[in-house]
């Protein structure tokens, strides 16, 4: 089988990192070879497969070295749970330098060094929550990541979120291979949140891949730095990742996605009523301009 | 083809021998991909009409040859200007690398300046071990009195910053806490080279006065102040001490590199020369008023001038060619009750002697130019004194009320009637401009050279000769040492631009027994 390599974006904080190690467990248990890539400065993508704190991240090593051409991959290539790799490529305290180059930096070498190699299956960027800038489309520029699935859920802002990422891939989709692969819904129980992401997902010319329901299950692996595949293989909520990771091996639904307007979103919004209709006649007016009125 | 160790030729005339036309004609035959003349010739010609122009004035994505250069060499020019003082660039190697070259070249001297090499593990952390390590070896390694901090792109990209992380630095202790440290943000892909000076300059008499303001008076020490802008003929630093002291009048001449930029070949190397000394920095709020000489790049200047200083900084033009001299000492008289002195107007009379022998060969004679923008305002002042026509004037860097206030000066003129003004355009619409309009002269930098060749290559008659006044100028030597203000900076002008036009006439006029009946002894 050929190397497939899928990027996460979505919202932060919806539970990006949490749901791919989840899903590469769970991959990695139908056995397949992956690695993931943290693409993000605070390097928390691959605790819960190595059961750390956090992974020591290239540029970490990198800046102890010197430069990253005094690094080997040995040294910032870490195996844990079901045989699967981990990188983080890391970067900068809050409020100094660049992380966007950090990621780029970090790419580049896993590139030189080969750490893509023949016997993966998949690999997975886990990346930063808001793209802020050129380096943290990295993971999607030429010959890296194909797929991109979304994690978004039924809060309004999750969902704006996703139909921006969205407009970015546009970007890059009609000038490359890379493609919308899905939606993840995460569910963070709100009403109809399942119809809702699958409507969203249908506007946006895509499909809602999985719905993962909320289990505290996934909190008490995390204390555990383990994920529920591993802490507890039983529970329901290792099918949910199982079914997910099944559907995202079997997917071969690749589009470039059709992002809609601030208006249709809104609009589809108020059809769940996630948000109100907006009255024109109070907008701009403060609490004590309405009481006079 | 090797070379006879007797016979040692450079390329030119080496590569005109027929054996190596050969070789580079198979050369170009076989690998080159050349189209054919024909066809290069026919599209050469379409970039000197004015429907290449107009399509070129439409171009939107494309800068060729900007006519301008970045901030941080400015700061360097600016921070070089102090005693013993280091430029210190927070950035790449490489940009450092570039600014002593630009300097090299122009000056034909060494540039100290020195940068902290940020390579890809500071991009991503950010650039404040670098600054640790630099600081504490240029003052080591260079003993400087006085590190002048600027920057480069990549550090402004990440948003490096420079009072956090030199007081950093000096918490840490690798450099002394009262070290002279004065810093500036000099993104290039701002402004320009003159920002980058004006940046660099603000930063100097901020680390040195802002917070010692409380025993400075106005007018108490009874100077002026002058301060000069990017400016890189050594002989207008020189004119301004001679002028101000046959006038009798106290000064500060802030930022003056005449000394460190042309230091002398008698076996001793000098790092660091001359300069505005700490001392007269630190007293300049004292004076009676700060003048800027190029006041169109000096906003920041002007600005901190005012409101920390509380002096007026009066308005004033560059003081370049006759009225703007004048109006300038007038001005030094007035702020400080000195008189002009007969030097000063014995030397005035000879400049207007001077004008009148030549007017008449200038008069109506066409220049387009390009550069700064005090220069350029101050040469275009110049050129309608003497009567000629201003055809182009063009500054990459202006804004548009300098562009208005260009526009006022030429309406005001019988000369510049037909004249056309351009900002943020570079010297590729230069170049159409030059080939439609066809001035009589180009007056610019040394980069105005290819235009002249172009021209040239379209038939001589349209060759339009470049007069080398501006900065950089690579390609003479030792113009830099001239003077472009004041009544001496107007004599200087006047020789170089009635020379050119008498050059020309006699190259128009040698053809024996066509137009040699002009070709006169006596012009």
């Amino acid at each position: 089988m050929a190397l497939r390599q899928c990027a996460i974006y979505g919202k932060g904080g919806i539970g990006k990192s949490t749901t791919t190690q989840n899903l590469v467990s769970a991959l990695a248990e139908l056995g397949n070879k992956v690695m993931i890539v943290g693409c993000d400065p605070k390097a928390d993508s691959t605790r819960l497969i190595l059961h750390a704190k956090a992974q020591t991240t290239i540029m970490s090593l990198a800046a102890e070295a010197g430069s990253v051409e005094d690094l080997e991959l040995e040294d910032v290539l870490k195996v844990g749970y079901g045989g699967i790799k981990c990188v983080e490529s890391g970067g900068p305290e809050p409020g100094v330098g660049c992380a966007g180059r950090g990621v780029i930096t970090a790419i580049n070498f896993l590139e030189e060094e080969g750490a893509y190699d023949d016997e993966l299956d998949f690999v997975f960027y886990d990346v930063l929550g808001d793209v802020v800038c050129g380096g943290f489309a990295m993971p999607i520029r030429e010959n890296k990541a194909q797929e991109i699935y979304i994690v978004c859920s039924g809060e309004m802002m999750a969902m704006y979120a996703a139909n921006n990422i969205a407009k970015g891939i546009v970007k890059y989709a009609n000038s490359g291979s890379v493609r919308l692969a899905g939606l993840i819904c995460n569910s963070r129980e709100t009403a109809r949140e399942d119809e809702l992401i699958s409507a969203l997902a249908a506007k946006i010319g895509t499909t809602m891949i999985h719905f993962v329901p909320r289990d505290n299950v996934v909190q008490r692996a995390e204390i555990r730095r383990m994920t529920v595949i591993e802490y507890e293989p039983n529970a329901k909520q290792a099918d949910e990742y199982r079914q997910l990771a099944t559907k995202i091996r079997d997917n071969k639904n690749f589009i470039i996605p059709t992002p809609i307007t601030m208006d249709e979103l809104e609009e589809l919004m108020m059809e769940f009523g996630i948000i109100d209709e907006v009255d024109e006649a109070i907008v701009g007016k403060t609490a004590a301009a309405e009481a006079v009125a | 083809m090797s070379q006879e160790v007797d016979n040692i030729q450079p390329s030119y005339p080496l590569f005109r021998n027929d054996e190596y036309k050969e070789s580079l004609a198979n050369k170009r035959e076989a690998y080159e991909e050349r189209h054919p003349q024909a066809k290069i010739d026919e599209v050469f010609q379409w970039t000197t009409t004015k429907e290449y122009q107009d399509i070129n004035f439409n171009r939107e994505a494309l800068t060729v040859n900007p006519a301008k250069a970045c901030q941080p060499l400015g700061a360097v020019l600016c921070a070089l200007g102090f005693e013993k003082t280091m430029p210190y660039v927070h950035g790449s190697q490489g940009c450092v690398a570039y600014f002593r070259t630009y300097f090299n070249r122009h000056f034909k001297e060494p540039v100290a300046c020195v940068s902290d090499s940020m390579t890809e593990d500071a991009a991503v952390f950010g650039g404040q071990k670098n600054m640790m390590a630099g600081l504490e070896n240029a003052k080591a390694l260079y003993k400087p009195d006085i590190i002048a901090v600027s920057t480069t792109c990549m550090a402004e990209v990440i948003g490096d910053d420079l009072n956090a992380f030199i007081n950093n630095t000096k918490k840490a202790g690798h450099i002394e806490q009262d070290f002279p440290t004065p810093f500036a943000h000099t993104p290039s892909f701002v402004g320009s080279h003159t920002t980058g000076w004006d940046n660099m300059f603000e930063g100097m008499v901020r680390y040195f006065t802002l917070n010692h303001m409380d025993d400075k008076k106005v007018g108490s020490n009874g100077k002026i102040n002058l301060v000069p802008g990017f400016e890189t003929y050594l002989g207008n630093y020189r004119v301004m001490h001679r002028m101000m002291k046959e006038m009798g009048v106290d000064y500060s001449l802030l930022s003056d590199p005449s000394e460190v930029l042309d230091t002398p070949a008698d076996g001793t190397f000098r790092m660091y020369a001359g300069g505005t000394t700490q001392a007269e920095l630190k007293d300049s709020p004292n004076a009676i008023d700060t003048l800027l000489l190029q006041p169109w790049q000096l906003e920041k200047t002007k600005k901190f001038v005012q409101t920390i200083w509380h002096q007026p900084a009066t308005a004033i033009n560059i003081p370049m060619g006759l009225q703007w001299t004048d109006e300038f000492l007038m001005k030094v008289s007035e702020l400080t009750g000195k008189p002009i002195p007969a030097s000063l107007e014995l030397e005035r009379g000879r400049l207007v002697d001077m004008m009148t022998d030549s007017h008449t060969w200038l008069h109506g004679k066409k220049f387009s130019l390009y550069g700064d923008a005090d220069f350029v305002m101050g040469m275009t002042k110049f050129l309608l004194e003497m009567g000629a026509e201003p055809t182009d004037v063009l500054c990459n860097h202006a804004n548009k009320r300098w562009l208005k206030a260009m526009d006022k000066m030429l309406k005001d003129s019988p000369y510049g009637q037909k004249s056309v003004v351009h900002i943020g355009r570079d010297l590729w619409h230069f170049r159409s401009l030059v080939f439609t309009n066809k001035p009589d002269f180009m007056i610019g930098n040394s980069y105005g050279k290819f235009i002249q060749r172009d021209t040239f290559y379209k038939g001589e008659e349209f060759e339009v000769p470049l007069i080398r006044i501006g900065f950089p100028i690579f390609d003479r030597h030792h113009l830099h040492r001239m003077t472009t203000l004041g009544y001496e900076g107007a004599i200087y002008m006047l020789t170089t631009l009635v020379n050119a036009v008498l050059e020309q006439l006699d190259k128009e006029t040698k053809g024996m027994g066509t137009t040699d009946y002009n070709y006169d002894l006596i012009r």
